[in-house]
């Protein structure tokens, strides 16, 4: 992709109208890398606050046996854990990445909305605190497990409202995130910059929104007849009216699964746009991953009955949603195929970006491998609800989701700050971190396989010495995290100045621009030939 | 507010600082806190604020937009924003129909005749809870809840309410057509009718539900049927409010002589809404009435 760069750099003109000073800039802002900066830094807080919920559930788990929490606070742990990671920490991180990212990949001066985009992320931190301040209510947070299953979760004490209510204030700013992404790419793309010469970060992106805007309302559908059923004498999940609990999870998995490519996808562009420029190469088959992970979006929607193939379904749906599912593997394959073949002779570095992303790429693949084993409905029925579950989807999410936000920021970071990275802090978290995480989830497979149930803050002997090695490599995991911190703070505040391409194979609009980025970019779209 | 530099005819609009955002965040919060507060039990202080702010927050906030668009800040560009933003809002809310038509399907195809012992996967559920029950729609399922009721019958009001709605949707589009030929008259008239439809289709609403709960003996709480009937129509219900309030607005800016014959999107997303409502209605009138 050849840039006619000049007006991108034409715009010192704008200069007087920098970042205001103050609380004000933030609160107020319109700005979509003040907005990213901030969802980048609310995502780093939870976290670290759900790594903390973790943390202590290993360490109970550390030996049999009950030592520091009691099972009922254990399950307000697991639950809490799972709803702040995956709506306070993942999401937010990509939407951050979006919005810092989004119009500088396509030259446009800003997202599409942009007063809407400051309400999309200050709406997170009030429903975080209406989420987490269950905690302290008599009777404690959710403990019914994130999944929110009906009759259980029905009895959820004064916390109930909270976690319904805080899930629909989630639901609204993503929705309106989404929307703003959709609008952004659709009608602020540079001359030139068309649908199939985007950046791979802006086509997953483009799906992801409307992923999410195709499912965020079911979600808020269905916990809305649980609220009902709760306080208003409806029968949705009441067999004795009528209604079935196993209706509910059909709609909560129509959500759900989707919701799981929501947490991927943004992530495969990241890798997709890291590999090329470290391995210094076009990547391999642009079109065919823009094919790939549109398919992998449709299929989404046609495989949630494989999160229930033990609740009780006739046999033909069993079939075909594990037909459905294994299809999955096919655009996936396709993928991880490119990323090898676009490293494949390349003059290859490997800066921590790179090292994320290779990671990723592999550990990713083990999360996929054993996602086709639990596709396989009869072998289902001897891994569901054990650990082999848990141990697969943290495969895809931390090796796979958290360490492409990790690639991704440690790409970005000198761009946006202008100073480069410390590398050599960098490499050490990349180690402690790829080491921690085997450690924590390798694992936790064979618990699975020998049995041990999920959810459960004690388990029987056999299980003590796996683990005891997987809470060792959670804290190792954990603490190493505090590397990465540090190194984020100290790259904003300082370091070695980044050039304006940053990493010598990167390519796209955004190495155009001077680093650290101007607050105003774009205000002449470029010109993308 | 703004600065000359930004507004050439090329410039992309960035609106500057707001307050609206933050003031919705909090007013969001309070609301639903204070919900949170009274399905507990407690006072409804907090929600009535909550709901105060965000009121407010409309207020200020779109008459912001109102005013910015008066100026002419909006260029080609930020209208065809808007235009995405509208329609993939209105794919969403479609989603959120979804979930409950979904619902009503469910428990129709599968939760009610298992629950009567069909097929193989239902004949122990019906064996081992309920022997007695049989399937049969409508239901308020084997345990009675509610107690005795009738279902709505389509024929009567729920048709006329029909014929009210599909008759809106002409109105608007010939107010729709007035405007675009610049005849003001039309275009007024076809409004004003639209929202005189949608008030009379609401109140049509509330005397069909007082006939529900005070002659059939239809509840909220009357099992299955009752549950998607009042959700999908409850719902439904409540985005035709919206949607007569956003055309009210819409008919008040006309009467200011706000609009062009060109550029007129506000008017136009307001009508996208009103044939969203008017499509979910003719599926509740063939699935939840009719069929």
């Amino acid at each position: 992709m050849n840039i006619a760069a000049a007006p991108a750099l034409n715009h010192e003109h704008d200069t007087h109208a920098g970042p205001p000073r103050g609380l004000g800039r933030w609160l107020l802002t319109t700005n979509h890398k003040d907005i990213g900066t901030l969802y980048l830094l609310f995502s780093l807080l939870m976290f670290f606050i759900g790594g903390s919920f973790a943390l202590v559930i290993r360490a109970e788990l550390f030996q049999p046996g009950l030592q520091i929490v009691n099972p009922y606070f254990f399950n307000q742990l697991t639950t809490l854990h799972a709803l702040v990671m995956i709506f306070g920490a993942v999401m937010p991180a990509f939407v951050g990445l979006a919005n810092w990212q989004i119009p500088l990949m396509i030259g446009a001066p800003d997202m599409a909305l942009p007063r809407m985009n400051n309400w999309s992320f200050w709406i997170l931190p009030f429903a975080f605190a209406l989420l987490l301040s269950t905690l302290f209510l008599p009777g404690g947070g959710p403990a019914g497990g994130w999944t929110l299953y009906p009759p259980l979760a029905l009895q959820t004490g004064q916390a109930f409202p909270f976690v319904i209510l805080a899930i629909h204030m989630m639901g609204v700013s993503s929705i309106m995130g989404a929307i703003n992404v959709i609008a952004t790419i659709l009608n602020l793309r540079a001359p030139g910059m068309t649908l199939m010469r985007m950046p791979l970060f802006v086509w997953t992106w483009l799906i992801t929104a409307f992923l999410l805007i195709a499912v965020m309302p079911v979600l808020a559908g269905t916990v809305t007849m649980l609220l009902t059923d709760k306080f208003f004498g409806t029968s949705f999940f009441n067999a004795a009216g009528g209604g079935d609990p196993v209706m509910f999870q059909h709609i909560f998995w129509f959500f759900g699964h989707p919701e799981v490519y929501i947490m991927i996808l943004p992530g495969f562009g990241i890798i997709s746009t890291i590999i090329p420029t470290f391995a210094r190469k076009p990547l391999f088959g642009y079109a065919s991953m823009v094919y790939a992970t549109a398919s992998i979006a449709f299929l989404s929607f046609i495989v949630w009955g494989h999160h229930m193939f033990t609740v009780g379904m006739p046999l033909a749906g069993e079939l075909f949603f594990m037909y459905t599912t294994m299809l999955i593997a096919v655009p996936t394959g396709v993928k991880v195929f490119n990323w090898i073949s676009t490293m494949w002779r390349g003059s290859m570095t490997f800066e921590t970006p790179m090292l994320f992303a290779i990671a990723f790429v592999v550990l990713f693949s083990i999360g996929g491998f054993s996602g086709l084993m639990l596709a396989i409905a009869p072998a289902d029925f001897q891994y569901q609800d054990t650990y082999f579950v848990v141990a697969h989807f943290h495969y895809v999410l931390v090796p796979g989701a958290v360490f492409s936000i990790m690639a991704g920021v440690y790409y970005w970071l000198p761009k946006w700050t202008g100073h480069m990275i410390n590398e050599k802090l960098g490499r050490l978290h990349f180690w402690l971190s790829v080491v921690g995480v085997n450690v924590l989830f390798f694992p936790q497979h064979f618990l699975g396989l020998a049995g041990m149930p999920r959810r459960i803050p004690d388990y029987a002997l056999q299980f003590t010495e796996f683990n005891m090695i997987s809470s060792i490599g959670a804290f190792l995991f954990g603490f190493s995290q505090l590397l990465f911190l540090y190194n984020v703070i100290q790259t904003i505040r300082g370091g070695e100045p980044a050039t304006d391409q940053v990493w010598e194979g990167a390519q796209g609009l955004e190495w155009t621009l001077p680093s650290p980025v101007p607050y105003h970019t774009f205000a002449t779209a470029p010109v993308v030939e | 507010m703004t600065h000359a530099s930004t507004h050439a005819p090329d410039h992309y609009y960035v609106p500057h600082q707001s307050y609206w955002p933050i003031i919705a965040s909090i007013g969001l919060f309070t609301l639903m806190l204070g919900g949170a507060t009274v399905l507990n039990g407690g006072s409804n202080t907090l929600l009535l604020a909550g709901a105060a702010l965000i009121l407010l927050t409309m207020f200020g906030w779109f008459g912001t937009v109102v005013h910015e668009s008066e100026r002419g800040l909006y260029s080609d560009q930020m209208d065809r924003s808007f235009r995405w933003g509208m329609g993939w809002f209105i794919f969403s809310e479609v989603m959120f129909f979804a979930a409950f038509f979904g619902a009503l399907f469910y428990a129709r195809q599968y939760a009610v005749p298992w629950l009567g012992g069909e097929t193989s996967h239902g004949v122990l559920t019906q064996s081992l809870l309920w022997p007695q029950y049989e399937a049969a729609w409508p239901t308020n399922g084997p345990g009675d809840i509610g107690g005795f009721f009738a279902p709505m019958r389509p024929w009567g009001l729920p048709a006329l309410n029909t014929l009210i709605l599909l008759s809106s949707g002409a109105t608007i589009t010939w107010a729709h057509w007035g405007l675009v030929e610049g005849q003001r008259g039309q275009w007024l008239k076809g409004l004003a009718a639209t929202i005189v439809l949608g008030v009379l289709f609401l109140t049509l609403q509330a005397v069909e539900y007082r006939h529900a709960y005070q002659d059939l003996y239809l509840t909220l709480g009357s099992g299955i049927y009752g549950s998607t009937f009042f959700m999908l129509t409850g719902f439904h219900g409540l985005h035709v409010t919206i949607g007569a309030i956003i055309l009210t607005v819409i008919l008040l800016r006309g009467l200011a002589g706000h609009f062009t014959p060109q550029r007129h999107f506000a008017f136009e997303a307001a009508a996208w809404y009103w044939h969203f409502v008017d499509v979910v209605w003719l599926g509740l009138f063939i699935f939840v009435y009719w069929l």
